[in-house]
């Protein structure tokens, strides 16, 4: 028999460390040490309820367990076999007690459609994949449905484009399909780029065979007989499992000629990227494999009609395809049941910043911020206040704690302020200054703007400079105007979807925590502590006892004093290291 | 390479790898054969899943165990890699996080040798698309 | 046709289908001001990547404004384009390009011909809200152009004009962001570029990023010097443009006005070009005729067609992209080389000067002209055949900043004995003319017969690529023509892959051939302007008494006296030249 008891940072908060110490010293006094193994495991991610104690083998789920509570484990449940009713979990909807984890909601959260093969497969066996159904969705569009057909059931799955725009993936495969041309190309957007995105990687990684196949699908439903996957050469791994798929599969003759003994033809090559975050806009991309700057142009035309070396082009992101070969096994009507109305099946997200399960997740669409922070991702790293989540990475905004029961999907997040995005989550504390925040996005887009248009080009550069200078203290209530108006700008005449939602950082942040830019602002001070420009190291002259510890550690000579007197920094040389905080054993020394 | 030229093909196929991954994974005819999946996408390897890896496939090799030592994509939980799957002969497959080279050797040692579970388990917490049908 | 309707700041508009917003505006007098978009309609030259966002519009039922250069016009469309919304974000972009745009205007080459400086006065902006960081580039400095980079606003009009027009590639957007630019791969010097110096993209640039190198102040420097003869030459395309730097209208040929001017400045002799095109056409018509004899006769190792090789653009192009055909073109130097050499040899003999103490300055439609003359193969024991080349544009400074009235000068005529010339050689000016010069001649010294009419009209227009059969008393004769380099290289890939059954060819790198070269007053995108430069010199041939240049009598006394025939040794020595393989001289070191 296992004690299971969770480690999580939340529940260690909550004193699991003591929980195992008693449940030993429990098991010790019983005599039970060498039948009963208590294990300190990672975070079940419910931490609601924390902290965790499950029961193996029978998967009896404990929560909200108390040192105290060891001893009725022990005495009832391992040694009589019964379980401690007040501790089991309740419905909140029935209020029954549910005992066995399997069945209780929390466990639903996640649900692995475009992640189903990853972490189970070897993703460089195609037996492995096969094994799990790959290619069965291929050789059923090629044997019983025709392109028209094949389409018409992606239309009525619902499926929207993953890599940010949404826009509905058979709609965009019948436009392809509609245009007459000799030749036509299906392009796998492997370009991830918002920052703390990694799915598509993972995705490439985990389960080649998933992007393969659909595009293998995609290809038969708009008539194209090439794919193309443009991908970063930052991603060697990507690449090389890729490459080895693509290997495999025409070794099986499952990319070539006449595909299962049909009169369809396709296969796949690589092109790489060197990284461009523009380069995930389609025409921008486009341009980059045909040799051209990456950079877009206006649309219409759109790649359905002219795209790669002018030919009607279909351009879908790897999340998107990784979903599709399981709707055409299961259906249409089965994957558009998944979701809110007018977004359906699963998103995958990344989860990072302060947050204590950071790592990829898999939901429903609807599913609340709230269960994905505090219910999935563990909630807030060392017990601290949530403040914002990021999300949609540059092009997105911040959301706070009035947004944290919206049903994620496309169209909230964009009545919310921000977007889907790629799938980045960026939670952030009380310690995350969100003037700082809106400038490293600004930041960022400064670097990865292609510098074609005027508003994108120098607009995001002001805005990031104006930023800036809120952050070192020097700005004005009018500098807030100026931003505003520049944002909205910036949003209304750029060329491509990089400059239209590059404010979209700023425009949030100024929405959501205009009090914390007026107190940059009016006060001064950065509530966060992080714009160092706003800080002021002072000594407390009754703490102080004159060591001349600080005055010694300072590397730029700004504290001076008499020894055995108060000491002193002066603010105009002090350039906030914070060496003297460290040094001073008398805690005479704050921020201020 | 035989090629699969239809559907049949495809099935017959598909059948053939299920039984062998299903031998191998419920050990049916090796019962002592234990399975360990490696978690190497990009984060795993930049946290040491491939000397995580080599320690597994030489060191049970070195104690006489009957195993099968896989690599396999993301497992999704990046805070604690590298992460790898046990599983053990008719048992639900226990994943570890946090593995390095010492873990590892308890991880033989303990759970693999004795089946008895060391700290450092990773909660699974999703659903997958089978479970979905039933 | 499919029309479609739509309105315009409540005007109803038809238009054909397929019109961009811009055209629809600007045909019922909506002026939606634009900055990168630039057309050149009758060359099919067009730049619109869309990029300055200058011309945006509301239009309604859309999320975000349109660019109304690259939105095409939609039935029921309804358009604004001067709400307050449309105003203030085409103000806040303007501000922004001029955020980053250095505000030298008072010294600034392009001052009072830059389109940026004019949309600034248009929108009336009097303050820049968004200050900070402006980006900053090395200054490159090639024998023809200055590229100032710090005042590039990303029209990408040079990139179009280098890459699509002139498939030369010496121009690309490089970098990201806000240090993106327009620049020769891995921000390499112009110089050590594929640039032909054809100065189209000077010709295009709206601001002073781009301009020629100026050569004025060694011109007043060599005038004001008592010790020197200063002779000028004037090319035949610049009398059609020269009088627009004065505000008379586009077309107005101001060949005595600036015969007078130039005599005002100082200069010793003032003598024409077109003197000495009459000379090329003596010595490359030669050439042809010389050529086809021996392919007629079934010579198997004669090179044609014969490509004409007055234009110095065109010359740097095949140095550079076509190498291995260097033995095609025509080894007569172009007619600003030959002026130099008979001036400073000829005439300096006649006039007993010292070729050492004799300056020859000639007024040029081109950048490449800098180059050329600065080449070493046109000087002797150092001293160049010519001396300085300014550009139209050049001179229309010399002459302001004499405190000449242009416009009230009156018509004097060029010196002797090189200023006189046949409308022959001022067609040279246009796209055609070099051929239609060459057959006039070519057509009597081959037939031996009185050409009755000498307007070819097959040859004339300003169609990319023309070809035409003429006809030489029972021998067809192929010509083909093109302009722009972008069309040259096609029939340049024909003749590599054995397709051409041309004759002979003539090229010119420019647009429009000279009248469109990159020292003429800027036509900020006006094709109507290139055409009445056409009409003029076609004009300025008509006028002429004689327009033939084999019955030039000054032409045929300088046979007389000194070069013998055409292609003698000496003709050889001073008119004709070699071409060199300078494929690899742009690759990185």
């Amino acid at each position: 028999m296992h004690l299971l008891v969770c480690g999580g940072t939340g529940c260690r908060a909550s004193a699991s460390d003591a929980i195992v110490g008693k449940l030993e010293k429990e098991l010790e006094e019983k005599n039970l040490q060498d039948d009963v193994q208590v294990v300190m495991t990672g975070c079940f991610g419910f931490c609601e309820k924390g902290p965790i104690v499950k029961v193996l083998p029978d998967n009896t789920f404990y929560v909200q367990v108390k040192p105290d509570d060891a001893k009725s484990i022990v005495e009832e449940h391992v040694i009589k076999g019964r379980k401690v009713d007040k501790l089991l979990y309740r419905d909140p909807e029935t209020s029954k007690e549910i005992s066995d984890s399997k069945h209780m909601g929390f466990y639903k959260k996640q649900l692995r459609i475009a992640l189903r093969n990853c972490g189970v497969i070897n993703p460089e066996s195609i037996d492995e994949a096969i094994a799990r159904d790959a290619y069965a969705a291929l050789a059923k569009v090629l044997g019983e449905m025709t392109p028209e057909q094949a389409i018409q059931e992606m239309i009525n799955s619902g499926l929207r484009g993953r890599g940010g725009g949404g826009f509905p993936t058979g709609l965009k495969w019948k436009f392809a399909a509609d245009n007459k041309a000799d030749q036509k190309y299906v392009v796998c957007n492997a370009d991830e780029g918002d920052p703390g995105a990694f799915m598509d990687r993972s995705i490439l990684e985990g389960d080649p065979h998933s992007v393969i196949e659909a595009m293998a699908i995609n290809g038969y439903c708009i008539g194209a007989s090439k794919g193309l996957v443009y991908i970063r050469a930052e991603y060697p791994l990507a690449i090389e499992r890729l490459k080895t798929a693509i290997n495999h599969a025409r070794d099986y003759g499952l990319l070539g000629e006449n595909i299962l003994g049909t009169n369809f033809s396709f296969d796949i090559e690589m092109r790489y990227g060197a990284g461009a975050f523009v380069c995930g806009e389609e025409t921008a991309l486009i341009h980059s494999m045909e040799g051209e700057r990456g950079e877009p142009t206006f649309k219409p035309p759109f790649p359905a009609e002219s795209g790669y070396l002018g030919k009607p082009t279909n351009v879908n992101n790897v999340e998107t395809y990784a979903n599709i070969p399981v709707i055409y096994l299961k259906g249409a009507n089965w994957f558009n049941k998944i979701g809110t109305e007018k977004s359906k099946g699963t998103k995958v997200f990344a989860l990072a910043g302060k947050i204590n399960n950071v790592g990829l997740i898999e939901v429903p669409m609807g599913t609340t911020l709230r269960e994905v922070i505090y219910e999935i991702g563990g909630g807030i790293k060392d017990g601290k206040k949530f403040k914002a989540v990021q999300t949609g990475g540059p092009s997105g905004g911040c959301l706070t704690e009035k947004h944290l029961d919206t049903p994620i999907d496309y169209d909230t997040l964009i009545a919310s302020g921000s977007m889907m995005g790629s799938g980045g989550m960026i939670v952030m504390d009380e310690d995350d200054c969100m003037v700082s925040v809106a400038r490293f996005y600004l930041d960022f887009t400064v670097e990865e703007s292609c510098g074609k248009c005027s508003p994108c080009r120098i607009g995001n550069k002001r805005l990031y400079e104006q930023l800036d200078i809120i952050c070192k203290g020097k700005g004005t209530l009018d500098d807030l105007d100026k931003l505003r108006n520049l944002s909205h700008v910036i949003k209304d005449t750029s060329l491509c979807g990089l400059g239209q939602t590059s404010p979209n950082p700023v425009l949030s942040t100024l929405d959501n925590f205009y009090h914390e830019y007026l107190e940059h602002v009016n006060d001064k001070k950065c509530r966060a502590g992080v714009c160092k420009d706003l800080m002021q190291y002072i000594i407390d002259n009754e703490q102080c006892v004159g060591c001349t510890a600080c005055a010694r550690v300072c590397p730029v000579g700004a504290i001076s004093g008499e020894r055995k007197g108060p000491h002193n920094i002066d603010q105009t040389i002090c350039i906030k290291c914070g060496a003297c905080i460290e040094k001073c054993k008398f805690s005479a020394i704050s921020i201020q | 390479m035989v090629k699969i030229k239809s559907l049949a093909d495809l099935q017959k196929l598909k059948a053939d790898m299920q039984t062998k991954v299903d031998l191998r994974e419920k050990g049916e005819s090796a019962e002592n054969l234990v399975q360990v999946k490696v978690a190497m996408a990009t984060c795993g390897i930049a946290s040491g899943a491939k000397q995580v890896m080599e320690f597994f496939m030489d060191e049970l090799e070195k104690r006489n165990i009957e195993a099968v030592v896989t690599q396999t994509g993301c497992m999704g939980y990046c805070y604690a890699e590298p992460t790898i799957e046990v599983t053990l002969p008719n048992q639900d497959p226990v994943v570890f996080g946090y593995v390095d080279t010492k873990k590892a050797d308890e991880i033989i040692e303990k759970y693999v040798k004795e089946g008895i579970l060391v700290d450092g388990i990773i909660p699974v917490n999703y659903e997958t698309i089978d479970d979905k049908n039933k | 046709m499919e029309f479609v309707n739509l309105t315009i700041d409540n005007k109803t508009v038809k238009v054909e289908k397929g019109t961009s917003i811009l055209k629809a505006a600007r045909s019922v007098g909506i002026d939606i001001p634009t900055l990168c978009y630039m057309s050149l309609g009758d060359m099919n030259i067009e730049n619109k990547p869309g990029g300055c966002r200058i011309c945006v519009v509301e239009v309604e039922g859309r999320k975000n404004l349109a660019p109304a250069c690259c939105t095409d016009a939609h039935t029921d469309m309804v358009i604004k384009t001067n709400t307050m919304r449309v105003l203030n974000a085409r103000r806040t972009v303007l501000e922004l390009i001029l955020s980053d745009h250095p505000a030298d205007c008072l010294i600034c080459a392009k001052s009072g011909n830059c389109e940026l400086q004019d949309m600034a006065h248009k929108l009336g902006v009097r303050e820049i809200h968004y200050k900070g960081e402006m980006s900053t580039y090395k200054p490159d400095k090639s024998p023809s152009i200055i590229r100032d980079m710090d005042k590039c606003i990303m029209c990408r009009r040079c990139e179009m004009m280098c890459n699509q027009v002139q498939t030369v590639g010496a121009l690309w957007g490089i970098n990201r962001g806000f240090e993106a630019v327009v620049s020769p791969a891995f921000e390499m010097d112009l110089e050590k570029s594929t640039c032909t110096y054809c100065g189209q993209c000077v010709a295009v640039c709206p601001t002073g990023a781009l301009t020629e190198v100026d050569h004025t102040n060694q011109v007043i420097r060599a005038l004001a010097d008592p010790n020197k003869t200063v002779v000028v030459q004037t090319a035949p395309a610049v009398r059609a443009a020269l009088g627009e730097e004065f505000g008379l209208k586009p077309g107005t040929l101001v060949t005595g006005k600036m015969a007078a001017a130039l005599r005002r400045l100082g200069f010793d002799f003032v003598f024409d070009t077109d003197f000495a095109a009459d000379l090329t056409i003596m010595e490359e018509g030669t050439e042809l005729l010389d050529r086809l004899g021996k392919f007629l006769n079934g010579d198997k190792e004669v090179k044609l067609p014969i490509l004409t090789s007055c234009c110095p653009g065109w010359v740097n192009f095949f140095e550079k992209q076509f190498p291995e055909m260097k033995d095609i073109p025509s080894t007569a130097r172009s007619p600003q080389q030959m002026f130099g050499a008979i001036a400073k040899t000829y005439f300096a003999e006649k006039i007993q000067t010292k070729r050492e103490d004799m300056v020859v300055v000639s007024v040029m439609p081109c950048l490449a002209k800098k180059y050329e003359c600065q080449r070493d193969e046109f000087a002797t024991d150092g001293n160049p055949d010519v001396d300085f080349s300014i550009s139209t544009r050049e001179l229309a400074n010399l002459i302001k900043g004499a405190n000449i009235d242009f416009n009230l000068l009156p018509d004097e005529d060029f010196d002797n004995p090189m200023g006189d010339s046949t409308g022959a050689a001022v067609i040279f000016g246009t796209t055609g003319g070099v051929i239609e010069a060459a057959v006039r001649s070519a057509y009597e010294l081959h037939t031996k017969k009185k050409l009755e009419k000498v307007d070819f009209e097959q040859l004339r227009g300003l169609e990319g690529v023309r070809e035409a059969t003429i006809d030489f008393d029972g021998l067809p004769i192929r010509i083909g023509i093109a302009h722009g380099l972008g069309n040259a290289r096609k029939l340049l890939e024909d003749i590599k892959a054995g397709k051409s059954d041309f004759h002979a060819i003539e090229i010119m790198a420019c647009p429009g051939g000279c009248i469109g070269g990159g020292g003429q007053p800027l036509h900020h995108g006006d094709s109507s302007i290139l055409k009445a430069r056409q009409i003029a010199i076609y004009q300025e041939d008509k006028n002429k008494p004689i327009r033939k240049s084999h019955e030039n009598p000054f032409i045929i006394k300088l046979y007389e006296e000194y070069l013998g025939h055409p292609m003698s040794e000496k003709a050889h020595h001073l008119l004709h030249t070699h071409y060199f393989d300078k494929k690899n001289e742009f690759l990185i070191e």
